[in-house]
């Protein structure tokens, strides 16, 4: 499947091309460039934003209103922006943009296995790896046609203009005519379960294990702290498994029938279950190492395991930023004399 | 005190008994070392070691930080307690010595190590040298014509001390270099828990532990007889629930292949048989060599396993290169070169003493101190004999001052030609003290007396016990909530497992055990090595970050939780309960 001008398929861009494809769309195609299995899927480039932008503000002048906002003006944010964004959702996209989104989400559909996508904003600002401004944008699951598909692109560009993403611009002071927004379109995962995981301990900051949160159905129900997922902590080399906490999963969402999802009770019978099986828990570490190794640095990532196939997908990886910003001084450093170390036992405290 | 122990009691010598001015310190009951009420005699190891113990850290090495341990005896406990040094002037004095003594044995460990194990095997030699007991009724004309001049009965009381002599020398030799070992092993620990605060003490241990210490030997030798036996086609001969003695007696009676097993037999006897089935702090502490039941059972196992096809063989070379990975492996991780530096030489150092660590333990616990017990055996049944007591075992129920009592009451009569004193005093007296110590195993003990301090920061009671203001915190917790059905402890060898336990306070019950059972126990011991292939998990009361049980649990693959301070009062036998050794957790179902 080759790209085109407002489309670039995972398999053809990495993490360069975030300029373009955002950093969610960029992180994807990293990853599956480093052989680690993602729901295939295809990016919605600033390109195609851009165009669109060109039809809808041509002169800039709406830009230009958001611009002149106050960042504590949040009636006026409002007001504003709630103007554009009905504007960006009902104004039709240019046919070059339409025809090549239809194009790939007919071979996206047609190739994978699932009829249904995920629709995820992927932004380009520098501060994409910030997770608190990533959460700002908006995701659409399960949605089950072209034309919601289509529709969804542009809810996302819309939240671009949403009161929490425009004020966040304003308080940085980040000009709005390099605003734009790339969109990841994906097959969607029908998770048996799905969580988070964290290559370096969140708790301790501890590089030598792997810290899975999981929970039945789709990963929204985890990341979005809607129900308390099971934990475990694994051993990065020795996969020994230090702590298992199954919580009592009372809820779970589900791919609705109708599109989107919905948050259903969890059976009695699973709800005190353990979500994942060990060695399922053996296999995210190896990817999770693998990710960790292919970027050199700690990494937050989010897994989905397949219903039907029991495959691990991952939907998303970044860079972990707290603990890395807390290393300064080393535990230890080399001593002239190596036998001083010992001091540390027989020399009291220190 | 338990009522009615009190002449029991005052059998223990005056400066092991507690005074009022005791109440002022801080006193924990060392349940690691001696987990039952201990017999007179057997009080000899406690003063042995603590002497030993003191005189390295605080006179040989002059640790900085520390002295000696005190030890008080009640209700046949032993408790200790530490003497930290804290003034800071004192700590800086003795750092100055510490670097000039201890920095030398560091440096130059290799060969301190082996000249000590050449005094060590010279010790062993000296007392396996020690002569019969012999008491003849009159001395042997070659005695008189060779013109000794000395008689019989001198050389009981000669013997006699020169056992003992050759006991608390031991014990020198075993501190000699155990303070320093574990000091460069726990720094090497500390650093691991401070790069990777979540890493498991096993895996540290992992790290470090050597692979073909000698810990391990006995019970290869035992895969390795049990091989043999398949390769000499006698291995029909080893079936469960028959006693050594007849599996020896068929062998015998097999011919040439027979024969052939029962000279490798020999072989692995001297000396890897002069092993425990305990700690070597009690008498009853039989070897393998004394009682060959606890190695022939599991016999049977093995070659069953062999028969199956299985190696029993420890694959050396890919044990090492495990370790040599996992120690790359978290070299790795951590985050500068500055501490992979830091890295290098703390684990360069743990590896070098580590050996040491692991090693003395055979030689002293287990090889000595079965030469010694033996000895004083013999005492017993010459005393016994005489009719100082009924058995030769009685004599444990005297202190080591009470027998070189009744071996100088035997020497006199001897000499005079009068009847000991003896059977008129000791009978009622070791009946006495077998009954206290009856009494005392029955009630609990706490873990600590005495006011809590606000930070245990004694290196050698955080390395030696593994205790830590923490531990109190749980064991002082546990004692209060009595109604969860949960048990923390250490997590000691990964795995979960459920099955009935089989509370084991004492070595002789060892035989209760039966395939699937969980082990539970004050504290579980590397010697029991054969019954782990019986049991499904091992729970223990006491067990600090240095426990071999648990490198012999990870060997077996068994789930593992050591230092719950009172898994074998809370737990009741034939309890179901589930071992969580990752996370250190046990269930009461």
């Amino acid at each position: 499947m080759a790209g085109s001008e407002h489309i670039s398929w995972f398999a053809d861009i990495g993490l360069l091309d975030r300029p373009r494809v955002g950093g969610k769309g960029g992180s994807l195609g990293e990853l599956q460039r480093a052989g680690i299995a993602v729901p295939p899927g295809f990016v919605v480039t600033t390109a195609a934003f851009d165009r669109f932008i060109q039809v809808l503000d041509g002169d800039g002048q709406a830009r230009a209103a958001v611009e002149a906002l106050s960042a504590d003006d949040l009636e006026g944010i409002s007001a504003c922006t709630g103007k554009l964004r009905e504007r960006i959702e009902a104004t039709p996209l240019p046919e070059d943009v339409l025809s090549q989104i239809a194009g790939a989400h007919d071979a996206l559909c047609k190739g994978g296995n699932a009829s249904t996508v995920a629709v995820r904003s992927s932004a380009t600002t520098e501060d994409a790896s910030d997770a608190s401004f990533a959460g700002l944008q908006d995701t659409y699951l399960w949605v089950t046609n072209a034309a919601d598909a289509l529709q969804r692109v542009r809810s996302c560009w819309a939240s671009l203009y949403s009161l929490e993403s425009v004020s966040y611009r304003r308080k940085r002071g980040f000009p709005e005519q390099g605003v734009a927004m790339a969109v990841v379109v994906q097959s969607m995962v029908d998770a048996r379960c799905a969580g988070v995981m964290f290559t370096r301990s969140p708790t301790t900051g501890d590089r030598s294990v792997i810290t899975i949160e999981g929970s039945w159905g789709l990963g929204s129900a985890v990341v979005g702290g809607e129900v308390t997922p099971d934990r475990w902590v694994i051993g990065k080399i020795t996969g020994e498994i230090s702590v298992r906490e199954i919580s009592d999963k009372m809820m779970q969402h589900l791919p609705a029938l109708a599109g989107g999802i919905q948050a259903i009770p969890v059976p009695e019978e699973l709800r005190k279950s353990a979500c994942l099986t060990d060695p399922e828990l053996q296999a995210l570490r190896g990817i999770a190492r693998k990710v960790e190794r292919h970027y050199g640095r700690a990494q937050d990532i989010e897994w989905a395991v397949d219903r039907h196939t029991g495959a691990i997908l991952l939907l998303q990886s970044r860079p972990e930023t707290v603990w890395s910003a807390k290393d300064a001084a080393p535990v230890a450093r080399a001593a002239d004399n190596p036998l001083a170390h010992v001091m540390s036992i027989f020399g009291g405290r220190q | 005190m338990v009522p009615g122990t009190e002449r029991a009691q005052a059998a223990y010598p005056y400066y092991t008994q507690f005074a009022p001015e005791d109440d002022q310190r801080f006193w924990f009951y060392n349940s690691m070392h001696f987990p039952e009420p201990m017999s007179a005699f057997d009080m000899v190891t406690a003063e042995a070691a603590y002497c030993a113990l003191g005189s390295s850290s605080t006179r040989v090495h002059c640790i900085p930080t520390t002295l000696g341990i005190d030890h008080r005896i009640i209700n046949g406990r032993v408790y200790i307690g530490g003497n930290a040094v804290s003034d800071p002037a004192e700590i800086a004095r003795r750092t100055e010595e510490f670097t000039k003594r201890a920095f030398y044995y560091y440096a130059n460990w290799e060969r301190l190590y082996a000249q000590w194990r050449e005094k060590m095997m010279m010790l062993i030699r000296d007392a396996q040298a020690l002569p019969k007991l012999e008491l003849p009724e009159l001395e042997p004309l070659e005695h008189v014509h060779a013109g000794r001049g000395v008689a019989s009965n001198h050389y009981l009381l000669d013997t006699y001390q020169r056992t003992l002599e050759g006991y608390y020398r031991m014990w020198h030799h075993h501190f000699e270099f155990l303070l320093l070992g574990y000091g460069a092993y726990m720094t090497f620990f500390a650093f691991c828990k401070k790069a990777f605060p979540e890493i498991s003490d096993q895996t540290v241990a992992r790290m470090v532990a050597g692979i073909e210490a000698e810990i391990f030997r006995p019970d290869e030798e035992l895969r390795r007889l049990a091989r043999r036996a398949v390769e000499l086609r006698v291995d029909a001969k080893f079936q469960e629930g028959v006693s050594a003695q007849d599996i020896i007696r068929s062998l015998e009676a097999a011919g040439g292949s027979g024969r052939e097993w029962l000279e490798e037999l020999a072989t692995s006897r001297d000396p890897w048989f002069n092993i425990n089935v305990g700690d070597g702090f009690y008498h009853y502490h039989r070897s393998w060599n004394d009682d060959l039941t606890m190695a022939f059972a599991s016999l049977p196992g093995y070659i069953s396993r062999i028969k199956a096809g299985e190696s029993l063989e420890r694959p050396f070379e890919k044990l090492q290169e495990e370790r040599r990975r996992l120690i790359e492996d978290y070299r790795d991780l951590l985050g500068s070169d500055e501490e992979r530096a830091a890295y290098d030489q703390m684990i360069t150092l743990a590896h070098r003493v580590f050996p040491y660590v692991e090693g003395h333990k055979f030689y002293c616990e287990h090889w000595y101190t079965n030469l010694f017990f033996n000895k004083i055996r013999e005492f017993g049944a010459l005393l016994s004999a005489h009719g100082f007591f009924p058995g030769a075992e009685d004599v444990f129920q005297l202190t080591h001052y009470e027998l070189e009592a009744a071996i100088i009451d035997l020497m006199t009569a001897w000499s005079n030609g009068s009847k000991p004193r003896g059977p008129a005093h000791w009978p009622k007296v070791v009946a006495e003290r077998r009954a206290a110590l009856a009494e005392w195993a029955k009630h609990d003990t706490p873990p600590a007396l005495g006011p809590v301090p606000d930070v245990i920061d004694d290196p050698a009671i955080v390395m030696l016990w593994g205790i830590t203001r923490e531990t109190l915190d749980t064991w002082l917790s546990a004692a209060g909530a009595g109604d969860t059905n949960e048990i923390k402890g250490f997590a000691a060898s990964n795995g979960v497992v459920e099955g009935p336990a089989r509370i084991v306070k004492s070595v002789e019950e060892i035989s209760r055990l039966q395939q699937g059972d969980i082990l539970v126990c004050q504290i579980t011991n590397p010697t029991w090595a054969p019954v782990f292939q019986k049991i499904a998990g091992a729970v223990s009361d006491i067990g600090g970050s240095m426990s071999h049980a648990a490198i012999v649990a990870r060997e077996y693959g068994l789930p593992a939780v050591v230092g719950t301070g009172t898994a074998t009062s809370r737990i009741k036998d034939g309890q179901r309960i589930r071992v969580d050794g990752g996370r250190g957790v046990v269930t009461i179902l």
